[in-house]
């Protein structure tokens, strides 16, 4: 029978010890792995988005650590559930710097999450990595030292470059927007705006609607009404399928430039084939099945059978070179130190990502990796995401 | 004039729909004066059932949408049994929480087996559209107020012309004089809420191939079907009926002529004022306090 380890005053003491040295020197280990902390959902409705950068970031910590690892340390992954939920998020992220040790965080899909951390990431002084989330105060925070980053797409320059599709693709003069009734859509009709104001053009009409509409035909009649010749669609891949089937009951056959929201799930079975109208910007997609990192994809996690496994891509080819790119400016800047990260990474050039090759991919006024020349107008295609030829 | 087509058509099949799922609310209500707010939740597990059962299991309409029914029958009178009745027993309204709670399990339950990504429910009547007036409909739209309204009445007549439905009146008015004359309360409380749940999986087959399924699809339903209930006055099944198409129509006619950020503010406000001037709802009776 196990005998029960007596409660002495040395042990408790040893464990005490132990426990203080492992929270007061998270980060002096200076052999051990270097610890890239993720905050995203990885649960709940957005899950499948966290599973995507975990992907990305996982296939390119194997290519880093494979090479040799950074400053000759390995990288190592360290998750936490946010949940979709911007407090959640807040309590990971301070808890993977305070007591885990981590060098940089990379955030999820969910802009509310991603506001809440930004704060504390400068105040912190640790790097603070955006895969996915488009919000545009992510960045452009206002912080005297700005320690976030990001590699993907961003609502103000998404929907300039929407703007500029549908304008020069249909000479769209007076277009109309539908866009989801919460912080997302809103920071969209205020981009959406802007760009509008640009080119001195009016618009037909801003309805929202809502996560659960089921018939948006009244919204889309008003547009109508008011002679929308162009929609701007601003909404998750169900509701986005929402507007699709309305459209189709009204008959109306009207070009529609939508942010990425229907990459998001099987968008061509909820909305049926007409969700082959939508327009939809992606960062990054698999153009075919022989696609190395898709091939690289399919052998470390064999549960992805087809490319509709891995819809969207956009979140794995972002987490992808994101990671590349923070490692190259650990490794420029010789330290894990969030100031010295920070500072190397206005100097990196010439990494090779999936997305692009990235030669100064930051300044000190520009903290976006990618701009609209990066942006890809895509379809749906028998369930694929391929992208439109001009 | 297509603007006054289109918001009629789409008020109407909406409110057909928030009616169907009023009426179980209304059912239980006038049995036992108690509700199971989980009614939303059930509205999703009857189109989640009919997803699995024709498309995973590959069963005909014919079997499965049954199945699907007797499935949310069975969760009705889990609820009462497990949810409603130990509260009710000792005189508590904890149920009231409890039924809450019971919908959350639900659809936490049917995300982690089912999935998170939304899947869609095919219909021949979905993809045809019929033109009326100006405007396009799919039948289906059509099929909804018609089986709402046909399960109104057939509750009507059960309710009134049968010996079950009958002795379900009698528990209404009077529970221990009903028990006295050899009628199985408890039976018929149980039954009162696996009928409630059936309307709404029929509902949830309904509305699935107009929207998509997914486990928080039945949320905001239940909300407003809730609200339709109170409307309508819980006491009548053909008042609250009517108090499903009048919710729909002001809250399509709100969308099409005010515009939608004005949607939920006109049509709780009308809400509020409605009961503020009748406390029992449109077609609501006081009800006698029985001492």
């Amino acid at each position: 029978m196990p005998r029960r380890l007596p409660l002495t005053r040395r042990t408790l003491l040893a464990g005490a010890t132990a426990l203080g040295l492992a929270t007061a020197f998270p980060a002096t280990a200076q052999d051990g792995p270097i610890k890239i902390g993720l905050v995203a959902a990885l649960s709940g409705q957005s899950a499948k988005s966290g599973e995507a950068i975990t992907r990305g970031i996982t296939l390119a910590m194997d290519k880093i650590n494979a090479e040799g690892g950074v400053m000759g340390r390995q990288l190592e992954l360290v998750s936490r559930d946010d949940e979709s939920n911007p407090g959640k998020g807040l309590v990971a992220a301070r808890e993977l710097v305070q007591r885990e040790g981590v060098a940089a965080l990379i955030g999820g899909l969910d802009t509310p999450v991603s506001l809440a951390i930004v704060p504390f990431a400068n105040e912190a002084k640790v790097p603070f990595m955006g895969p996915w989330a488009a919000g545009t105060p992510i960045t452009m925070n206002g912080a005297e030292e700005n320690y976030v980053f990001r590699v993907s797409a961003v609502d103000e320059i998404v929907d300039e470059a929407i703007t500029e599709y549908l304008v020069s693709k249909y000479g769209a003069k007076k277009p109309g927007m539908i866009l989801i009734n919460n912080p997302w859509g809103e920071s969209n009709e205020k981009g959406l705006m802007k760009a509008l104001e640009k080119r001195g053009m009016e618009h037909a009409g801003i309805e929202k609607f809502e996560n659960n509409d089921v018939d948006v035909v009244p919204q889309l009649t008003r547009l109508k009404e008011n002679g929308a010749d162009g929609l701007f669609l601003v909404a998750n891949v169900a509701p986005s399928a929402q507007v699709v089937k309305s459209l189709d009951k009204m008959g109306w056959d009207v070009p529609v430039a939508s942010h990425w929201g229907p990459a998001g799930g099987r968008f061509t079975e909820l909305a049926g084939d007409s969700g082959e109208k939508v327009h939809f910007i992606q960062t990054f997609l698999f153009d075919s099945a022989e696609h190395p990192l898709y091939m690289k994809l399919t052998e470390k996690f064999p549960e992805v059978e087809s490319l509709a496994d891995v819809t969207p891509a956009t979140g794995i080819g972002n987490a992808y070179d994101a990671t590349l790119l923070l490692a190259a400016a650990i490794e420029a800047a010789g330290s894990t130190e969030g100031p010295a990260i920070r500072e190397a990474m206005y100097t990196i050039t010439g990494v090779e990502g999936v997305i692009k090759t990235y030669d100064t991919p930051f300044t000190p006024e520009n903290h976006d990796a990618l701009g609209p020349n990066d942006y890809i107008m895509s379809q749906f295609v028998k369930g694929e995401i391929i992208p439109i030829a001009d | 004039m297509t603007l006054l087509v289109t918001a009629l058509v789409t008020g109407l099949g909406l409110g057909a729909m928030y009616g169907l799922i009023a009426l179980g609310f209304q059912i239980t209500y006038s049995v036992c004066s108690r509700v199971n707010f989980a009614q939303g939740s059930i509205v999703m597990l009857g189109a989640v059932l009919g997803y699995v059962l024709t498309q995973r299991a590959g069963l005909p309409v014919i079997v499965a949408y049954p199945l699907a029914l007797a499935g949310c029958a069975l969760m009705g009178m889990l609820v009462e049994l497990l949810l409603v009745r130990p509260f009710a027993n000792r005189g508590s309204e904890a149920w009231l929480m409890a039924t809450v709670a019971g919908g959350i399990l639900l659809d936490n339950a049917v995300l982690f087996t089912f999935g998170n990504e939304p899947r869609s429910l095919p219909s021949p009547l979905v993809g045809q559209t019929w033109q009326i007036l100006g405007t396009g409909v799919y039948p289906q739209q059509l099929l909804i107020p018609v089986v709402a309204v046909g399960l109104a009445v057939a509750l009507h007549v059960l309710f009134r012309k049968t010996r079950q439905g009958r002795a379900l009146l009698a528990v209404v008015q009077n529970p221990e004089a009903a028990r006295l004359m050899g009628i199985n309360t408890t039976a018929m409380i149980s039954g009162s809420f696996a009928l409630s749940a059936v309307l709404a999986g029929v509902a949830g087959l309904l509305i699935a191939p107009l929207f998509s399924v997914h486990s928080d699809m039945g949320t905001l339903f239940g909300i407003k079907a809730f609200a339709v209930a109170i409307l309508g006055g819980m006491t009548s099944a053909s008042g609250v009926m009517l108090a499903g198409f009048i919710y729909g129509l002001v809250e399509a006619l709100v969308t099409t002529y005010l515009g939608s950020s004005y949607t939920y503010i006109a049509v709780f406000a009308l809400l509020i004022v409605v009961l503020a001037a009748k406390p029992n709802g449109l077609f609501g009776r006081a009800a006698l306090r029985k001492v």
